[in-house]
């Protein structure tokens, strides 16, 4: 099969998958540090996801009042209700300071205090001394963080000359002996197929945010990295959970930053009742947003929803200063304007709760190398392959992440992997063999979902999944959902078989590159409903109405799915790292999560 | 002898139309540019019939709707969808804009969709732009010093970071570039203004100290001043920005240091 496509052969030290926030932080740390370094990705970088991140950063900077990473990593590991690893965390926050200092030099367009320093704003669950006042910690550039922070990572990777193979779409990883040595890739621009052998592959890939119907993530949001792993063999990690952004614009399901309400935004039912103030008199609407979202799907549920249809909910900014719009919130100003035809200044927003972030993924220790359970062993490292970023589970947001913490987990730990790599590959190293069998068979996989020829199209399938998973595994969970959720994503993956590829052609035929992502996904979309059927408990942003409490004793652990190539699935555990990386601080203990 | 027509293969001809099932009361009419290099023909315009009461808003909501239920084969880039990535750039009624942003309503009669104008295409609506990114990437376009940074952020007031509001938002979409005239012709020596906005971006940063060398690189009759004030770029603009502008300022430190 093999021989049938052209296929251009590459060697490299490292392989970097995903051009986003995480692959290109790693990308520049590791072609800084002597390793032969090529970046793969199916977007131009600056096009990735990132791009989209708008409230910030946060790092314990004490820009705007006292602060200490110890009270970060305690704000995390409460966000995460307690699912989070607690060394993970440390490094994390620890980590967050000079990172952010970094892209300071780097060049990224902070907005500034009085003082010239970068401007930090509330943001929700983001607290100081141990939760008792909201702190400002969330390092921002208007409400364009990421596109100012990825913008800079590509500048700065043209300044360390990386190889980039753009629009390049990866096909699957070649695995053998239990161990990745590269990555095979499909040119959009020319048709060709690619044969990248590195001694690292590391996944930077993004979430998989498209498997609901509704979401604020970008259409390329596919979660290429995760379904790869998946066809590997290897598991995926705590997929249950997903989170909800509180304010995604009702009807397009655009992003409006939580910065809105940590610049003094509040969120108001029909009634014209700051309704979270009873879900959480202290934070209130800056409680973290697996809460928020809660409470805004209670309200709508009981009637309390703003709107004609009673379906949705209005977030304030009418009442701020004009100027603080403008200087701060600019560009949610413009989403507004265009995606709900709305004034800030003088009208609510249309809001709903809408899928955002995962923050289950491929399962690493905090340098990025991904892990599994191998006889008996739970952090069993699988040599040659890395994760980083939201494709990553670290886990450092465990059953919730706290709003401006992923930012910080692209570059914390793209650097991270960046060291780790440059501690364990010798540059220039040859590289294993790899046998014909393991190409053939990605080539194959490849021609024949070309070559579909059945009855029903991709887009089909893909609305059914989406549909799917809106219904089924959505804010409010019970088990009689999940369970018919469970039969329903079957018979999706049953549908497969079926599929129909309508354009044959090799240059740019984004019918297939679309095909290959619903096959990403699918595989996700299945481990997640399976996974939060399988978890008789509620934490964080799994929400289980037949299991209200959180269950420390049964439930503190991480789940692992795999799934085999007949669409089924396998659960097992690994445990919560239950220590932290230094004596600097104690390890947190769980205790109930009120905000 | 010179050539008057057009090399045959160039001509855009009449295409297929996809006619909307009986019945749909509220149909609006895409006509869409297509070519694919595979099939030897010359490019086409064809025309869908889209049923606007299932669809949404914006062009773009358009053309996923035409892929997903009419024709899967119809190519183009989009990603983020909300005027952020720049992936959807394309010329629609006559303008360059993001097909995510422009809303169907704001068009009247036949919604037309091209590619980016004067640009290689690759297949349909996907224009190759290997040129632009290289002349983004020969303006180093990353922050240069030479004094060491401090161990904290390095200081800059509101007033300095003002300077570069209006520059950093560019989302590198070739809207501008690719609805200038000037770039179309000399889009090979000229660096348009998508990457002039950039190179004033670090000239008007306070904690760049490369001003002047990056003059120096500009200081050239085609790379800098081609720009003849046409302003098609600050009025194509799809984030509202003003590229001329910043070629403006661009040229006024060049007078101002010769003294």
């Amino acid at each position: 099969m093999a021989s049938a496509y052209q296929i251009i052969e590459h060697e490299y030290d490292v392989v970097v998958v995903g051009a986003g926030g995480a692959g290109l932080r790693a990308t520049m740390g590791m072609a800084a540090a002597g390793l032969k370094t090529a970046c793969i990705s199916k977007v131009f970088p600056t096009r990735s996801h990132t791009v989209a991140a708008q409230g910030g950063i946060s790092a314990a900077l004490g820009n705007m009042g006292q602060d200490d990473w110890r009270w970060h990593m305690y704000d995390t590991v409460k966000g995460s209700d307690w699912l989070g690893d607690q060394d993970a965390i440390e490094y994390m926050c620890r980590e967050a300071i000079p990172a952010v200092i970094e892209l300071e030099h780097f060049g990224v367009p902070f907005s500034r205090t009085e003082e010239g320093k970068i401007y930090q704003r509330a943001f929700g669950g983001m607290t100081k001394n141990f939760g008792k006042e909201a702190a400002q910690r969330t390092c921002a550039a208007a409400d364009r963080t990421g596109h100012a922070i990825l913008h800079t990572l590509y500048q700065q990777s043209l300044k360390y000359e990386t190889e980039f193979f753009i629009e390049y779409f990866a096909l699957d990883l070649i695995m053998e002996d239990g161990e990745c040595r590269g990555v095979m890739a499909w040119n959009l621009a020319d048709g060709s197929l690619h044969r990248f052998r590195s001694h690292q592959v590391v996944l930077a890939t993004g979430g998989y945010g498209r498997a609901y119907f509704s979401a604020t993530s970008a259409h390329t949001c596919t979660g290429d990295g995760g379904g790869m792993v998946l066809r590997a063999g290897l598991p995926l990690q705590d997929m249950e959970f997903v989170q909800f952004h509180p304010t995604g614009i009702y009807g397009s399901g655009c992003l409006i930053t939580e910065g809105s309400r940590g610049e003094g935004g509040y969120l108001v039912n029909s009634k014209g009742e700051r309704f979270m103030e009873r879900y959480a008199p202290s934070a209130k609407d800056l409680a973290s947003r697996d809460v928020v979202s809660r409470a805004m799907t209670i309200e709508i549920r009981e009637g309390r929803g703003t709107g004609p249809k009673n379906d949705h909910i209005f977030l304030h900014l009418d009442h701020l200063d004009p100027k603080i719009l403008h200087e701060r919130l600019p560009g949610i100003s413009e989403s507004a304007r265009i995606f709900a035809g709305v004034d800030v200044t003088k009208q609510p927003i249309p809001v709903l709760p809408t899928v955002h972030y995962n923050m289950g993924g491929i399962p690493t220790n905090y340098w990025g190398e991904v892990v599994t359970l191998k006889d008996g062993n739970p952090d069993t490292v699988v040599p040659g392959l890395m994760a980083i970023g939201e494709a990553a589970c670290v886990s450092v947001h465990g059953a919730n992440r706290l709003g401006s913490n992923s930012l910080i987990d692209l570059v914390v730990f793209g650097r991270a992997a960046a060291i780790q790599a440059a501690r364990t590959v010798k540059p220039g190293a040859a590289h294993k063999n790899v046998s014909s069998g393991v190409e053939d068979a990605i080539v194959s996989r490849f021609d024949r979902l070309r070559n579909s020829n059945g009855g029903t199209g991709t887009a089909q399938i893909r609305d059914k999944m989406q549909r799917t998973m809106q219904n089924n595994c959505a804010v409010f969970r019970t088990g009689e959902v999940l369970e018919e959720g469970v039969k329903l994503i079957a018979e999706v993956n049953a549908m497969v078989p079926d599929l129909k590829v309508t354009d044959r052609s090799l240059v740019w035929n984004s019918d297939l590159v679309e095909t290959l992502e619903l096959e990403n996904l699918l595989g996700q979309a299945t481990v997640t409903m399976n996974a939060a059927a399988n978890r008789k408990e509620s934490r964080g942003a799994h929400a289980r109405e037949d299991f209200p409490n959180r269950d420390d004793q049964e439930w503190m652990k991480h789940t692992l799915t795999w799934l085999d190539g007949k669409a089924q699935t396998k659960i097992d555990y690994r445990p919560v790292h239950t220590y932290t990386l230094t004596k600097d601080i104690e390890y947190i203990a769980p205790k109930a999560r009120v905000y | 002898m010179a050539e008057f027509t057009l090399p045959k293969n160039s001509k855009v001809k009449e295409g297929v139309t996809h006619k909307a099932p009986a019945g749909t009361k509220n149909i609006r009419r895409f006509r869409v540019y297509r070519w694919n290099q595979d099939d030897g023909q010359n490019p086409h315009v064809d025309t869908y019939e889209v049923d606007m009461d299932a669809c949404g808003p914006m062009v773009l909501d358009a053309l996923i709707k035409i892929k997903n239920e009419i024709d899967p084969t119809l190519t183009f880039r989009r990603s983020c969808r909300e005027g952020v990535c720049g992936s959807c750039a394309m010329n629609i009624d006559g303008t360059n804009t993001l097909a995510c942003t422009k809303a169907c309503e704001d068009v009247s009669g036949d919604v037309k969709i091209y590619p980016l104008p004067h640009l290689p295409v690759i297949k349909d609506l996907v224009p190759d732009l290997t040129n632009f990114y290289a002349q983004y990437a020969s303006i180093k376009p990353w922050m240069q010093t030479q004094s060491p940074a401090p161990s904290r952020e390095r200081l800059q007031s509101e007033e300095e970071r003002k300077e570069i509001d209006g520059l950093y938002e560019c989302i590198m979409c070739a809207c501008c570039s690719t609805s200038c005239p000037s770039y179309w012709w000399n889009g090979d020596r000229y660096l348009g203004p998508a990457i002039l906005l950039q190179a004033y971006r670090w000239i008007a940063d306070s904690r760049d100290e490369m001003a002047g060398e990056r003059l120096d690189d500009l200081e050239d009759p085609f790379r800098l001043y081609r720009c003849h004030t046409i302003m098609n770029c600050a009025k194509t603009c799809p984030k509202g920005l003003n590229p001329a502008k910043a070629i403006a300022e661009i040229k006024q430190l060049m007078v101002q240091r010769r003294g």
